[in-house]
């Protein structure tokens, strides 16, 4: 009773071929559009037209270039912030509602703020945000390293106890005393972060989102700390054994994610919003997961996931202009590519071989 | 005729040739060894035996008619039975519901009526277990006789044990072998998987020796010395890299263990109030069964645990409890016992060869990568190491592993290294590398602390020789005082020379001879 011999077979490999890295968003992108082409068939539309007008087009258009960095912005915070927790083994999810902390403090800092020219208001501001956010992901982690808690679990519903107090400032001390509304009154102009491009939305906060990269891509690849983080969350047991501290490591790693999460909230208070809402993340810190895992932890990886994910964003609004289909078709899109790319990376480990 | 009759068995595993061409039989009312080393391809024989493998090739004849056997359904149906090394139970569950699981035929579950008919099979069989315990409370040795009953519950008529010993305390090991004896004495055929030669001729009837993957004959247990069955085992009488002179000219103590005591993962005591040196320029052998604190006792002086009592003094400063970090300071150099654990298996070869140091590589705040790489090409070209610096580390071989273990500490030029089974599992080659490296270290007038199960390797290469039982040290030798004989007895918890620097007068030892 043999079994039936395949002439090709699947076979893992520790070496992957260098060419399959440049290969994988191509193959996810044909991957995507086989899957979803019936359905946007289905709503009357050509589906080469639509991804167009879904990826290309929305290229060839400065105001929507623009866009696409405004909209990229709060993912490159949210994308580093989870990189630097993940490279750690530390599996924060809370970056949501780190990005929340980050959000109330640069809320109330700039209220009072406005006495100070913006040099020292916007330092302050970030440096709050940073330090709200550190504190927000400060017991999750500390329960972590003491207890060993599993943060996931701790991170996550750390989310809804941040959302629930937005909410009750929102609608306690904080609504808006003129319309009513649960919305905080508008920070000093001094606080709001300046525009890079007149008649755009483009903030100063894309510049900073960038300098954090830059300074991601130093702490992981030229200090020794980078490697620390690195070594505890692919090899506790070696770590240890090479005499890292591996709790002081992941409880740093933890606070600095945390902080980068909470600069989200103030980026997207200062200079998008200029007051807190509760709606003021569409689950930027969820995003920044997924950000983080398809740029396979690496920060130039995160840059260009982040840059993606905007583009997407702004396409899917374009193609629902140009085409007149429903928006939610873009949804379904940018979610199937999601699992095709993520399934993609798991089949770069392995080979086809005859056998 | 023969219970079981395997001809012509070959399995290949990718490239390594597992079985090749293996012939074995097995008689009704005998205990059959298979011995071997480490990967000369017992257990697969037996796992193809119990149908957890399908050999590539050849024949398996039960009671003369020939079967095929895909799963361990199968072998079941044919009345084998196996208990591995890693035991299949499920801990919530009593033993009664573990030796029925999957075995009763009717849907409804009568309590009472299942630890009867257990009990009933318990008292039959000898095996001496509680129907109604829970398997989570039973010990190793009584999770062992769990499996052996779940076995003969099943009307095996041929039980195969996997190493049963390497997890058992002495005591244990006698009610085993007395079990084994009641039930070969009823008829039944029992494999005995070891490479403990003075096991195999106590208990066993006949032994099958297989080496690299071939079967190299099978004897009489009877008519056999252990020496006979060691030389067909390994092929070789002695290993190419010995110790050559053996009083080197030890210097001034390097190390001096006092009273150290150290709990292992359970919280019982370990290491039991040890006390020992280490001079410059020597090597000190530490022998013992696995499991005899051995492993706690490498771990507490490398400082990843934390000991209960006792000094250890390095250079006369004490540095037990100390962290990794502290005690590398101190000029120790540590390996760890799982070479798997010592290193980072995603992370390139360089940066592991610098993980324990890298802050030594930093400057002006910033990792000098270049420099690390550096470094790790001179180590690779000192240490004979088949990889380039950029490799990661998980796609290197055992060998190769151990070496840039090695190299990450000797790069430091240590003057007291701790290397805990440091050529277990490995090749010839890779281990006489490693062997030659630990003497130059001990030329270079370091000193060694050389943790290992392997006599041979402590007795090639150790100036003098501790020998661990129960957490303890049964007693330290001077190289040219110690036989295999001695060392034998003090393993086996046979002759103390507790806490003596000075050996006794010469061992009596039992009539058996050990070569």
């Amino acid at each position: 009773m043999a079994a039936k011999k395949f002439t090709w077979r699947l076979v893992r490999t520790d070496t992957p071929a260098w060419w399959m890295t440049p290969l994988i968003p191509l193959l996810a992108l044909i991957g995507t559009f086989i899957l979803t082409a019936g359905l946007i068939l289905w709503s009357k539309a050509n589906p080469f037209e639509a991804y167009y007008y879904l990826l290309i087009d929305p290229l060839t258009s400065r105001s929507m270039v623009l866009e696409m960095l405004v909209s990229a912005t709060p993912l490159l915070f949210t994308g580093i912030a989870v990189t630097v927790a993940f490279t750690t083994g530390y599996f924060n999810i809370g970056a949501e509602g780190q990005l929340y902390a980050g959000a109330v403090a640069a809320a109330g800092l700039g209220m009072v703020l406005g006495g100070l020219p913006p040099v020292l208001a916007l330092p302050i501001m970030i440096l709050g945000g940073f330090a709200a956010g550190m504190l927000w992901a400060l017991i999750p982690a500390l329960l972590r390293v003491k207890w060993g808690v599993d943060e996931v679990v701790t991170t996550l519903l750390s989310n809804s106890i941040m959302a629930y107090i937005v909410s009750a400032i929102l609608n306690g001390p904080w609504r808006n005393p003129i319309s009513g509304w649960p919305q905080s009154p508008d920070i000093a102009a001094s606080a709001q972060f300046f525009k890079l491009i007149q008649r755009s939305r483009l903030h100063v906060g894309f510049i900073l989102a960038l300098a954090t990269l830059v300074a991601l891509w130093f702490l992981l690849t030229r200090t020794s700390f980078g490697m620390k983080m690195r070594a505890v969350g692919m090899g506790k047991l070696a770590a240890r054994f090479a005499g890292i501290n591996v709790d002081r490591t992941v409880l740093t790693a933890a606070l600095i994610s945390g902080g980068i999460a909470g600069i989200a909230g103030v980026s997207e208070v200062a200079g998008m919003q200029y007051h807190l809402i509760g709606a003021l993340s569409p689950g930027y810190g969820y995003t920044g997961i997924i950000v983080a895992t398809l740029g396979s932890l690496n920060a130039w990886g995160v840059g260009f996931a982040a840059l993606f994910f905007g583009l997407v964003n702004i396409g899917a609004q374009n193609v629902s202009g140009a085409l007149r289909v429903p928006i939610f078709l873009s949804n379904i899109i940018q979610a199937t590519m999601l699992m095709v790319a993520l399934g993609m990376f798991l089949l770069k480990r392995y080979r086809i071989r005859r056998s | 005729m023969s219970v079981i009759e395997m001809k012509n068995i070959t399995k290949q595993f990718g490239d390594l040739v597992a079985n090749d061409a293996v012939d074995f039989d097995l008689q009704r009312g005998e205990v059959h060894a298979l011995l071997g080393e480490n990967g000369a391809g017992k257990t697969t024989l037996m796992r193809i035996l119990y149908g957890l493998y399908k050999p590539d090739s050849g024949t398996i004849q039960v009671d003369g008619r020939p079967v095929a056997i895909h799963s361990p359904k199968d072998a079941i149906t044919n009345g084998i039975g196996m208990v591995t090394q890693h035991f299949a139970l499920v801990p919530p569950l009593s033993v009664a519901e573990n030796v029925v699981l999957g075995y009763g035929s009717s849907f409804i579950y009568q309590k009472s009526e299942v630890e009867q008919k257990v009990a009933e099979a318990a008292q039959r069989f000898g095996v001496d277990v509680n129907p109604t315990a829970l398997v989570r409370h039973l010990s190793v040795g009584q999770r062992q006789r769990v499996e052996i009953l779940k076995a003969l519950y099943r009307n095996a008529r041929v039980l195969i044990l996997d190493e049963p010993t390497a997890v058992l305390i002495p005591q244990e090991v006698e009610m085993l072998f007395e079990t084994l004896i009641r039930l070969k004495n009823e008829g039944l055929a029992i494999v005995f998987i070891s490479h403990k030669l003075h096991e195999v001729t106590q208990i066993t009837d006949r032994v099958t020796v297989l080496r690299d993957g071939q079967a190299i004959g099978t004897v009489l247990a009877a008519g056999v010395t252990q020496s006979q069955l060691a030389k067909m085992m390994v092929g070789r009488e002695s290993f190419g890299v010995r110790r050559q002179n053996t009083s080197a000219a030890a210097g001034e103590c390097f190390l001096e263990v006092k009273g150290l005591s150290a709990n292992n993962d359970k919280g019982l005591p370990a290491v039991k109030d040890i006390s020992f040196k280490v001079k410059c320029a020597e090597i000190l052998g530490v022998a013992g069964v696995s499991g005899n604190g051995q492993k706690e006792l490498a771990e507490t002086l490398s400082g990843v645990r934390k000991p209960t009592a006792g000094q250890v003094l390095v250079n006369g400063i004490n540095v037990a409890g100390c962290t990794p970090t502290e005690i590398s300071a101190a000029g120790v150099g540590r390996v760890p016992e799982d070479r798997h654990e010592g290193v980072v298996g995603e992370m390139t070869v360089y940066e592991n060869m610098a993980l324990d140091h890298m802050d030594d590589f930093v400057h002006r705040g910033i990792l000098d990568r270049k420099r690390m790489v550096r470094q790790a090409e001179e180590l690779i070209a000192q240490f004979q190491i088949k990889a380039r610096p950029r490799d990661r580390v998980r796609t290197l071989s055992g060998g190769n592993l151990q070496k840039v273990l090695l190299a990450r500490v000797l790069s430091r030029n240590p003057r007291l290294i701790i290397v805990p089974q440091p050529t277990r599992g490995l090749d010839i080659g890779a281990t006489d590398t490693i062997r030659r490296q630990l003497l130059g270290q001990r030329q270079r007038g370091a000193a060694v602390l050389l943790i290992s199960e392997d006599l041979e390797e402590i007795m090639a290469l150790a100036d003098r020789i501790a020998v661990m039982y129960e957490g303890e040290i049964a007693g330290i030798l001077p190289a040219a005082e110690a036989t295999p004989e001695k060392l034998g007895l003090l393993m086996g918890g046979g002759a103390r020379h507790t806490h003596t620097e000075e050996p006794r007068p010469p061992v009596e030892h039992a009539g058996r001879e050990v070569n």
